[in-house]
């Protein structure tokens, strides 16, 4: 915690504020001070911290990944490698589990998912004043280094899902059968609008739930460290108890983030199908 | 929490991810685990046939033992048949031997017999002339009687 007697809104603030970079109040280029000048920005401006946290951890799962899969052989893996496998056949498992059609790229779509999302979820568990305080230290206003508990990094990845599943709806049911989905059914053609309306809605709902789900129970439980952080400056009872309950949070914290990823993989998963089934 | 570009910055880094992954991770990855387990099928096929091989070979190594069991006692009754044969045979010779010594023996024993009597009859035969000769000399000329004494002679 920096060292001015920050009031605990302030600090909560401080936390959930991304390091926005682009264009200030003045004209000049940089990065945003604080979270008005931030959202005076508007859509121009990109956060840094989520793009360079979570390019970090991509490319640490990729060049991980990457070298075993070099030296992947058909003799006994060892180390990492049964680690490796035993994710990709995991993977594997839950695509062959709930994807029907035929489609080479779902499977390692479904891996990069999972992995990349649980990478970026797990910085929830490093202490959450560690970051930021060096970042401040060094001279850098806002650091959050959870990606997944901004919403354009979740948006990001459930609006590239579902332009994915319009690619693959055209491809495979053609532009009739996908228009068609969309607007004869389920009421017959005379209740073409109603229809039009439920099945855009339920589309539409695909990505706004993929990304709400990650990133609302990111956000909710980086909340909710935050204010147990809050109880460090409270005394010893209260530092104490915050403590234990950091910890508890934690232990429960290592659940959710990796039932996020499961569930953003597999939803994943069951859209693209539901994107290459002909008819249903 | 604006939207802002890092939106679409995050879909870019997003796929391009997602493509790497699908390049260069996933196939070497698959391909290996399904070697593996194309290996581990094989071996265990092979394993299998082994087995299968190694239980027909016992029961061929029991059957041919069988066999040689058989024929070890076939050539044994059959040895035992030909002892017998031989002692039987041995046994025939000899009874026959014994006969023919036997015969041979008692053909010796009646010649001996024969002979005997022919010179216990010359004998008789000579004591009774001799006995007639002296009664004879007495009473009987032995010019005028010769035919009569050489014709009892010759009947002796």
């Amino acid at each position: 915690m920096s060292a001015e007697a920050h009031t605990s809104t302030e600090y909560i603030k401080h936390h959930l504020q991304n390091l926005t970079f682009g264009q200030l109040p003045d004209g000049s280029w940089g990065v945003a001070h604080s979270p008005e000048q931030a959202k005076a920005m508007g859509f121009w401006a990109i956060n840094l911290d989520t793009m360079g946290f979570s390019i970090l951890l991509g490319a640490l799962f990729l060049f991980l990944f990457y070298r075993a899969a070099k030296s992947a052989t058909s003799s006994a893996p060892s180390g990492f490698m049964n680690f490796v496998e035993v994710m990709v056949e995991f993977v594997d498992n839950s695509v062959k589990g709930s994807f029907t059609a035929r489609n080479p790229m779902v499977a390692p779509l479904a891996l990069t998912i999972f992995i990349w999302i649980f990478l970026m979820n797990l910085m929830d568990l490093v202490p959450i004043d560690w970051l930021p305080g060096i970042a401040s230290w060094l001279g850098v206003p806002y650091l959050k280094v959870v990606p997944t508990t901004d919403p354009n990094a979740t948006f990001g990845m459930s609006i590239a899902v579902f332009l994915l599943v319009l690619y693959y709806s055209f491809k495979m049911k053609g532009v009739g059968g996908f228009v068609g989905e969309l607007t004869l059914q389920p009421f017959g053609k005379w209740g073409l609008p109603a229809n039009l309306f439920l099945e855009g809605v339920n589309l539409i709902a695909k990505p706004v739930s993929l990304a709400l789900r990650l990133f609302g129970n990111m956000y909710a439980g980086e909340m909710i460290f935050i204010l147990i952080a809050l109880l460090f400056a409270q005394g010893a009872v209260l530092a104490l108890t915050g403590g234990v309950l950091q910890w508890v949070w934690a232990v429960f914290h290592i659940l959710v983030i990796t039932l996020q990823a499961f569930i953003f993989m597999t939803l994943t998963i069951v859209y693209l199908d539901m994107a290459h089934q002909e008819h249903h | 929490m604006n939207i802002n570009l890092t939106l679409i910055g995050q879909s870019i880094t997003f796929a391009i991810f997602v493509w790497f992954c699908m390049k260069f991770i996933w196939p070497p990855i698959v391909n290996a685990l399904e070697a593996r387990r194309k290996q581990i099928a094989d071996g265990l096929a092979a394993a299998d046939r082994g087995k299968h091989e190694l239980e027909l070979a016992a029961k061929r190594a029991s059957e041919s033992l069988h066999e040689a069991k058989m024929k070890a006692v076939e050539i044994i009754s059959q040895a035992e048949r030909r002892a017998n044969e031989i002692v039987d045979a041995a046994k025939n010779d000899a009874k026959a031997e014994g006969e023919r010594q036997l015969a041979a023996a008692q053909a010796e024993i009646e010649q001996e017999a024969f002979r005997a009597r022919e010179q216990l009859r010359a004998q008789v035969a000579a004591l009774v002339v001799a006995g007639a000769e002296k009664v004879l000399r007495r009473e009987v000329d032995a010019k005028a009687h010769a035919d009569l004494l050489t014709t009892i002679q010759n009947e002796l």
